[in-house]
């Protein structure tokens, strides 16, 4: 409504200018801000407003029609494209990688987590830092007694969801117990709203890890455990494992492709697509034109901003799948 | 209004023989037919307004009961008595979160009373003043008058700091508490539970958020209610009193613990009320505090999570069957602040019927 309203107000300025409404997850939304607004650099004429309220609500004020597009880290299932109307095309816009940061006072360097270790912290099983199945990952450093806190989101977010998917991926006890979510029943630990609140926890507690997206951490330089991946090395987070992780994966048809356990044998473990989600038919033909053009410059150019930003750039095959699934867009 | 002009005497009768029709009219006419129409809609305005807010309570209860409806046929009672929250599996019970809410509010309750009641005794009893008095009597300024308003300006400038703790937004709380109380609870924390850990009050470590640091933030955000009520209901108290109490030879704090604060509980009992029932509303400040973690637990240093907590986290990305069960958890926090809100306003009624003979 306030965009027809937009859109009419610009029609009586006798100017050709289209305001696109979007509403989805916070994962992305650093990346997204920044496409939009180097967008509307080059073309004055557009104005994108994103609100990155939460996945969830990008979901359903998608599916109610209340904007032109929506996001979010984890795929529409089968039932919920079924209630969208015009049908919905879900294109995966960008990468990005979930970390576990920590705050260990007097610890310099990096700490090594084997899969046993951190799906045993936020399981409760294990409690202290210098708890045998943690050191014995990190030979020749003397880890302290502390007691380990365990640090989640408290609210429902796309970046529990793209956690626990990988934890229920390497653990059958988790998949069996806590499950996967946006939101979960944690067993232990505390939790802080948004990945600012579990950041500002981390910085506060001494012996806390807690899962952050990478992006952010990078920003608030929070420190970064080393993971072990699937095929058993341990391996830092940055652009060369995260696309590591990336070139392994076969873009299905739809284009959901899940990670949650990617196989490369330098790959960071915890990584996702996030997906931009839109309509296949939209009533106004300048809106869909505008949104694939939109589109095909996050797809080229934007993607750089995206990897300045702690995201991962599409790889060429995944950016092809995307552009050909644009003539999805109709007007 | 005619001004009668007083040089003359003679010309007065005369003029009161011509005026009074006049002078009468302009003092006592009937109301004209818009003083009448103002009057009908102001007082139509003010009973709409007292009508409107009844209203408004009354819709908001109907539309989170319409909501939790599906909830509360599906959940029961006994979803007040669960203890687990699992939107995944679609358990929800809010034991730990009514008790969260109730432990927090009770302690941060007590420690805000303590405090805002002492404030109130020594904003109001003159106890600046007799410090101040004593200072500038050394210094021999205390006849001096513009030294002598000295003590009353100083307590409206504390009245007004303090009343300023109210504007401070609740984030702001919340921030505060992350950056400055928890980091300075927890060296004592630590010494607690390590040498009283047998305590249940002490029984676990601080792990950062936790009951304490939200308790005792939350009784900073209920000091100004609690200390600017109860300074007024302190001086409030007729002066009379006061002196038949000294003058039957009570001293300053007899005077004070035995007759004033006695004459005043009603106003300050009100005014824990008001508190009470902000500390239980309390939202993004315990959100950032409690850890939000499903447990329940005596320690002072455990997390925790409130009912308020809950609605503010989970609400955003709900899917129906969650939005249901979230809109009955607010119904039984509606209802807890009604019952602590009937039973504060009852207590008063008793209270002030025992103290009527002072008035």
């Amino acid at each position: 409504m306030l965009c027809a309203a937009l859109l009419g107000g610009s029609a009586a300025r006798g100017a050709d200018n289209i305001t696109l409404q979007g509403t989805g997850a916070t994962f992305p939304a650093p990346f997204y801000q920044r496409w939009f607004a180097e967008y509307h650099k080059l073309h004055p004429e557009v104005q994108i407003n994103y609100q990155a309220l939460g996945s969830g609500a990008g979901v359903k004020q998608f599916t109610d029609k209340l904007v032109d597009f929506g996001a979010s880290d984890a795929a529409m299932t089968d039932d919920e494209i079924k209630l969208v109307k015009d049908g919905a095309v879900m294109l995966p816009m960008t990468a990005g990688s979930v970390v576990l940061g920590y705050n260990l006072p007097g610890f310099t360097g990096d700490i090594r987590l084997s899969r046993e270790a951190y799906v045993g912290i936020f399981l409760g099983k294990i409690t202290a830092w210098n708890d045998p199945k943690i050191t014995a990952a990190n030979p020749g450093v003397t880890l302290p007694a502390t007691k380990i806190t365990a640090v989640e989101r408290s609210d429902g977010s796309g970046t529990t969801f793209v956690f626990t998917n990988h934890l229920s991926a390497i653990s059958d006890e988790w998949k069996n117990g806590p499950g996967v979510g946006k939101s979960i029943n944690w067993p232990v630990g505390v939790s802080g709203k948004g990945n600012a609140g579990v950041t500002a926890l981390l910085k506060q507690t001494p012996g806390a890890i807690g899962y952050v997206e990478y992006g952010y951490a990078k920003e608030t330089k929070v420190p970064m455990a080393v993971l072990e991946n699937k095929s058993g090395k341990y391996v830092k987070v940055d652009l060369a494992s995260e696309q590591a992780a990336l070139a392994g994966v076969e873009m299905p048809a739809d284009l959901r492709a899940w990670v949650p356990d990617p196989s490369g044998a330098d790959a960071y473990p915890i990584v996702t697509y996030t997906w931009l989600l839109c309509y296949k038919t939209y009533a106004k033909a300048e809106v869909a034109t505008t949104l694939r053009a939109l589109i095909r410059y996050g797809l080229a150019d934007a993607q750089k901003f995206g990897a300045d930003l702690g995201y991962i750039p599409l790889p060429a095959n995944v950016v092809a799948a995307v552009t050909k699934a644009l003539d999805q867009i109709t007007p | 209004m005619v001004p009668v002009p007083s040089t003359s005497v003679e010309t007065t009768p005369v003029l009161l023989d011509t005026d009074p029709e006049a002078e009468r009219a302009s003092i006592a006419q009937p109301p004209s037919i818009f003083d009448v129409a103002a009057d009908r809609a102001f007082r139509g305005l003010a009973v709409a307004a007292a009508w409107g807010a009844v209203l408004i309570v009354v819709w908001v209860v109907a539309e989170v009961q319409h909501v939790a409806l599906p909830a509360i046929r599906a959940y029961g009672p006994g979803f007040m008595t669960g203890t687990v929250w699992d939107a995944n599996r679609q358990v929800f019970g809010i034991l730990p979160q009514i008790f969260g809410t109730l432990y927090t509010s009770i302690i941060g309750l007590v420690v805000g009373t303590i405090f805002g009641v002492a404030i109130a005794i020594f904003l109001s009893e003159g106890f600046l003043a007799t410090s101040v008095d004593r200072i500038l009597r050394i210094f021999g300024y205390a006849e001096h008058p513009w030294f002598a308003a000295l003590p009353t300006r100083i307590e409206a400038l504390l009245k007004i700091t303090l009343e300023l703790l109210a504007a401070i937004p609740s984030v702001v709380y919340g921030l505060w508490g992350i950056f400055v109380v928890i980091p300075l609870v927890r060296p004592w924390a630590d010494w607690l539970n390590t040498h009283l850990g047998w305590i249940p009050l002490f029984g676990t470590s601080l792990s950062g958020p936790g009951i304490l640091p939200a308790s005792l933030v939350l009784a900073i955000m209920v000091l100004p209610t609690i200390s600017a009520i109860s300074r007024d209901a302190l001086v409030a108290v007729p002066p009379k009193l006061r002196e038949a109490a000294m003058g039957l030879g009570a001293t300053r704090w007899e005077a004070i613990l035995g007759v004033i604060l006695p004459a005043a509980a009603t106003g300050i009992f009100g005014s824990i009320i008001l508190g009470f029932g902000r500390a239980l509303g309390e939202t993004i400040a315990l959100a950032m505090l409690a850890g939000n973690a499903n447990v329940i637990s005596w320690s002072l240093f455990s997390p925790c999570t409130t009912l308020a907590a809950l609605l503010a986290n989970h609400f955003p990305e709900a899917g129906t069957v969650e939005v249901g069960a979230l809109m009955y958890a607010a119904l039984v926090l509606l209802s807890i602040t009604l019952l602590v809100n009937i039973g504060g306003a009852v207590i008063l009624q008793r209270a002030e019927a025992g103290l009527k003979g002072l008035r």
